[in-house]
């Protein structure tokens, strides 16, 4: 099966960020980036039938789907949690595709949104992780990324401004885009790397913001497509792979499930990293940039530092990385960080970037990432002329 | 004495012999009796070939830091005692395992050689860390 051009994004909402939630609940950010996502969609909610939606772990709770589409008033034909973490909403646009392929449904209202929590009040996990993880003290994702940046320093000779300089070329586009949480001023690699060190080798501004947010699109077939009030951004290829949850067991701290999921999208669409516009790889890290790019083929396998030292990652780049800033610059709110990735490459696509547009945007690939490097989605849109 | 306020196994049906030799200072892992495979974290099946014939093997306690990080601000309050050296260690029979190197935070290096060492928490629990083989 495929799902090349089968359904495209036609509608995007998404919220600018706030690092506190103020009197927000996590459902009312859900419903606001919804109600944007089917207006810009040109839609009325009564089109919506499918719905996928990301739990928020501010608000977590079993039978989560209906729930949600009945506070949002939804009747849909389909619905469904994806719980993939960083992955989701990269991972709701192709099972969108997949059920509008499948005529279940029609129009599919993609959405994630959360508070901003941090600390102790974080989800349950699963008892493995309690059990063999937490007691070392390995709770939340920064010391399995540091993990990951300390063996690929150690395997290829990475350095510490190869990967600050993600960081400060993300804040170059950043600058542009009113709706990011960092965007006041530029960012210099002799700045990240003056940041205080969190866990040994990424330093604070290497390490993604929790916020407040949400984030949603619309994923249609072509009959609506036609109909879009602006330029469809197309699905070409889709691909998902996961090779474990706990870093610990990952057969490689370096190479990751990427190399399965992007080889897979890009065969989808019959193109090549080469091929591409503008790249969105999640960014919880500078250090997941790097690997999600030598991983879907951009460049040779450990040659991620030199070769993002080589090419300018700004919108006015040869090679636009994450021109909303990435969540380094963005933020992340939670599901909603994952999803930013999405809304970017469509808006790039849509050729409504503002300031910050791509020149010839027309191919993007987008890469989710869930967990530590555990579930990843890999996408490849396109813009018909 | 403090109260130890960090997180602490609750083993489970599966992992208990491996809590319990821990507690005797003892490093075990499970065995697939088919394919051979060493196994960590305990399973209720061989992740290789899914036998359900397993069985506990005492292991050397050898190891090698496959890789590892300082922390210096732990996400939880538990571990506000941070720095610690949180590392994966790759054992002698394959497995890789999540634990604690017990040195100074510059002598540890990638590749270096650790062995097992059993920290008694609390009465009834005992994690399994390891320091400098040559220490």
């Amino acid at each position: 099966m495929s799902l090349k051009s089968k359904a495209a994004i036609i509608g995007i909402g998404e919220l600018k960020p706030s690092k506190e939630p103020g009197e927000s609940t996590a459902l009312e950010l859900m419903a606001a980036a919804s109600a944007q996502a089917i207006a810009d969609a040109g839609l009325e909610k009564a089109d919506i039938d499918g719905f996928l939606v990301g739990m928020p772990f501010n608000d977590p709770g079993i039978l989560y789907p209906s729930a949600a589409a009945e506070a949002l008033g939804l009747r849909p034909r389909m619905l469904n949690q994806v719980d993939i973490g960083g992955a989701s909403g990269a991972g709701m646009v192709w099972r969108a595709a997949a059920a509008i392929d499948g005529s279940m449904c029609r129009a599919v209202l993609c959405v994630t949104a959360d508070l901003n929590r941090l600390g102790d009040q974080r989800p349950p996990m699963i008892s493995t992780a309690r059990e063999f993880e937490w007691p070392y003290g390995n709770i939340g994702a920064n010391c399995g990324y540091a993990m990951i940046a300390q063996r690929h320093m150690y395997e290829y000779g990475t350095r510490p401004e190869q990967m600050a300089k993600v960081a400060v070329d993300q804040r170059k586009s950043a600058l542009k885009n009113p709706l990011a949480t960092f965007n006041d001023k530029p960012l210099t690699i002799d700045e990240v790397l003056s940041s205080r060190m969190i866990v040994d080798p990424l330093h604070l501004y290497e390490i993604v913001s929790p916020v407040c947010g949400g984030a949603a699109v619309v994923v249609v077939g072509p009959e609506l497509a036609r109909r879009s009030p602006h330029p469809a951004v197309w699905l070409l290829g889709a691909g998902e792979s996961c090779g474990h949850a706990s870093i610990t067991y990952a057969p490689s701290l370096t190479e990751s499930a990427v190399k399965q999921s992007a080889a897979t999208a890009f065969a989808m669409a019959g193109l090549g990293p080469r091929d591409m516009s503008l790249v969105c790889p999640y960014d919880c890290y500078t250090i997941t940039v790097l690997v999600t790019l030598e991983d879907a083929g951009f460049c040779k396998k450990g040659h991620g530092g030199p070769f993002v030292m080589e090419h300018d990652l700004s919108y006015a780049g040869d090679l636009p990385c994450n021109t909303h800033g990435g969540q380094l610059s963005f933020g992340q709110p939670g599901l909603a960080g994952g999803m930013s990735h999405v809304t970017e490459a469509a808006r790039q696509l849509m050729g409504r970037a503002g300031e910050r547009q791509v020149r010839d945007a027309r191919l993007a690939f987008v890469n989710g990432n869930g967990g530590i490097m555990s579930e990843q989605t890999s996408l490849i849109l396109e813009r018909r002329a | 004495m403090n109260a130890y306020l960090k997180p602490v196994p609750t083993p489970s049906k599966i992992s208990a012999p491996f809590w319990a030799a821990a507690r005797r200072h003892k490093l075990v892992l499970q065995r697939c009796e088919r394919c051979r495979a060493f196994i960590y974290y305990p399973r209720p099946r061989c992740p290789e070939c899914l036998d359900d014939r397993l069985t506990w093997e005492e292991a050397t306690g050898r190891g090698t830091v496959y890789s590892f990080t300082v922390v210096r601000r732990a996400a939880s309050r538990a571990f506000s005692d941070a720095p610690y050296i949180l590392a994966i260690v790759e054992l002698e029979e394959g497995p890789h395992i999540t634990t604690n190197i017990l040195a100074a935070p510059e002598a540890v290096r990638i590749g270096m050689k650790v062995t097992a060492y059993f920290d008694d928490v609390t009465p009834e629990c005992t994690l399994v860390k390891f320091k400098p083989a040559d220490a």
